[in-house]
């Protein structure tokens, strides 16, 4: 043995915390998410007291705590607030890179949605540029954020 | 404020790429050791010495719950009291300095600690994604942050020339803090041609892989006199969340940090930071969050913090020189980066930064934020009068 700590070989064990969890969608988002799932809609949530539409939908308003209600199903078209194209490869990612992702704003909804951008050039990518909602086909649906497929160029 | 509370000892580790030669404790002790010996206190709940710890760290950094466990007999925590944070190390500033005005304690240690080297970062921050929502989309903060970047660029016009001169900046001054990890002489071109990671954010936008620690004491101001001449105070500090839901605010503001600063200012008495601050350690852990933060801070109005990058107000031997020991893109990791922030300004009002002192600084504003797009940000004034 080395008479010196700093002469011995420093041991490093691999190990991995696997933990399954279970994540309660809460029953408003419940309802948002089978509505992609059976009827391809896109629904939010408005608040009465500060008029607004929140997508996707959350059970009280964060502006004025107030319990929310009222759904309204906003379009699955919108305007792209900004965009982020990801060249770099990490192991949470749902596709292979490229890809594009993007903040939507529905019309008819007062916050944007977070999600991937399709069928684009990432060179042609726009602040502003219409989008519309691509939906998986039927059998692949299952009432999850990725029913959306992606968001394309509209026209 | 009737009572004020000081730091009286502040250290850090070198900051290195893979310290897989200590564990999380030997590490943290590392600074430790540093300021038991500057200040020759013990740990001692009769008044005579440390009487309560305020620990920093994540467990899914370090692999384990209560990661605090790593370190209870290096921070003195199985012999007294004992609180943990898990967000960036300036709320462990604040935690400790409200334990002292609350009365209970006089004399606290804080220790904060990350080896980056031991996880992969991308699964980390993806689980700090709302699961339903976000995460299965696969964001990380490189990515989410990428989404801020473009919309302050659209927003504003500020340019990816404007944030590179910000690395460029820091990683030269990094030249002169020798706990620097990454010092580097670099133009803005190298930055521009540097490997596009997640558009507009390229490698030399993002800091390296990081393990190091940081530790603090602080003291109410009747025992901060006899530990120390040279005593820092806290003069202003306060904190503040965004909204979680990337699409409910507009990315390119920072309304969190606007309020956490106001409330630090008024605490401060500053009423003009540009013109009363003299030195500011923000944490930028992508080069244009130093932009942004500029302004979230005040320092100058919206979309405006780019004109003062130019201008070079921000440089060595500018009006406000930001982060003149390299800040985060110089390489601290994740939790210690507020703490490094705040230990670098209190050696700065002492005098005693070295090759990178601003000289003649009396008031600091330091900056610590913990999330992806600036989910939380928390501000810590201070000044040595």
């Amino acid at each position: 043995m080395a008479d010196k700590l700093e002469e011995l070989e420093s041991l490093v064990f691999a190990g991995k915390v696997d933990i399954p969890n279970t994540y309660s969608a809460g029953l408003v988002g419940s309802r948002f998410l089978i509505e992609l799932r059976d009827n391809k809609k896109i629904t939010g949530i408005k608040c009465p007291t500060c008029n607004r539409v929140y997508v996707p939908p959350r059970s009280t308003c964060k502006y004025c705590f107030g319990k929310l209600s009222e759904w309204v199903e906003v379009s699955n078209k919108g305007t792209l607030l900004t965009y982020a194209v990801a060249y770099q490869p990490s192991p949470v990612q749902p596709v292979e890179v490229p890809i594009a992702y993007g903040i939507v704003q529905l019309d008819g909804a007062d916050t944007g949605l977070a999600h991937m951008l399709g069928e684009v050039d990432p060179e042609q990518l726009k602040v502003g540029m219409k989008v519309k909602a691509v939906f998986k086909v039927k059998k692949e649906r299952v009432a999850s954020i990725l029913d959306i497929k992606y968001f394309k160029p509209l026209g | 404020m009737a009572e004020r509370v000081a730091i009286v000892a502040a250290a850090q580790t070198k900051y290195h790429p893979d310290r897989s030669d200590v564990t999380e404790g030997e590490l943290a002790y590392e600074a430790i050791e540093k300021v038991l010996q500057e200040t020759g206190l013990t740990y001692a709940d009769d008044g005579t010495g440390i009487d309560s710890s305020v620990t920093c760290s994540q467990d899914f950094w370090d692999g384990r719950t209560m990661s605090n466990l790593n370190i209870i007999s290096y921070d003195g925590s199985h012999l007294s009291c004992e609180d943990k944070i898990a967000e960036d190390s300036t709320n462990a500033v604040y935690c400790a300095f409200g334990q002292i005005l609350s009365g209970q304690h006089d004399i606290v240690l804080v220790v904060s600690h990350c080896k980056e080297s031991q996880a992969e970062k991308s699964i980390i921050e993806n689980a700090a994604f709302d699961p339903i929502f976000m995460r299965l989309l696969g964001f990380d903060f490189l990515t989410a942050n990428a989404l801020q970047a473009t919309r302050y660029m659209y927003k504003y016009g500020v340019t990816a020339e404007q944030f590179a001169k910000v690395a460029v900046k820091n990683r030269g001054n990094a030249k002169n803090n020798p706990f620097a990890q990454e010092p580097m002489d670099i133009t803005v071109g190298d930055v521009l041609r540097s490997k596009m990671l997640v558009d507009p954010i390229r490698l030399l936008d993002t800091k390296p892989t990081s393990d190091g620690a940081c530790a603090m004491i602080l003291a109410r101001e009747e025992k901060a006199r006899k530990l120390t001449a040279k005593p820092v105070w806290i003069s202003g500090v306060s904190n503040c969340y965004e909204t979680h839901y990337l699409g409910d605010r507009d990315l390119a503001d920072c309304d969190a940090l606007v309020s956490a600063a106001r409330r630090a200012y008024d605490m401060a008495g500053i009423t003009d930071p540009l013109r009363e601050i003299d030195v500011a350690e923000i944490s930028e852990e992508y080069s244009y969050q130093e932009l942004l933060w500029m302004e979230g801070l005040g320092f100058c109005g919206r979309g405006e913090a780019g004109k003062l990058i130019d201008a070079g107000v921000t440089q060595m031997g500018g009006q406000l020189p930001v982060n003149p020991s390299g800040g985060m893109l110089s390489g601290n990791p994740t939790v210690v980066a507020g703490m490094a922030r705040v230990a670098e300004a209190a050696q700065q009002l002492r005098g005693e930064a070295g090759d990178r002192q601003v000289p003649g600084a009396g008031v600091a504003l330091t900056h610590g934020v913990t999330g992806f797009c600036g989910q939380h940000q928390c501000v810590v004034v201070l000044s040595n009068k």
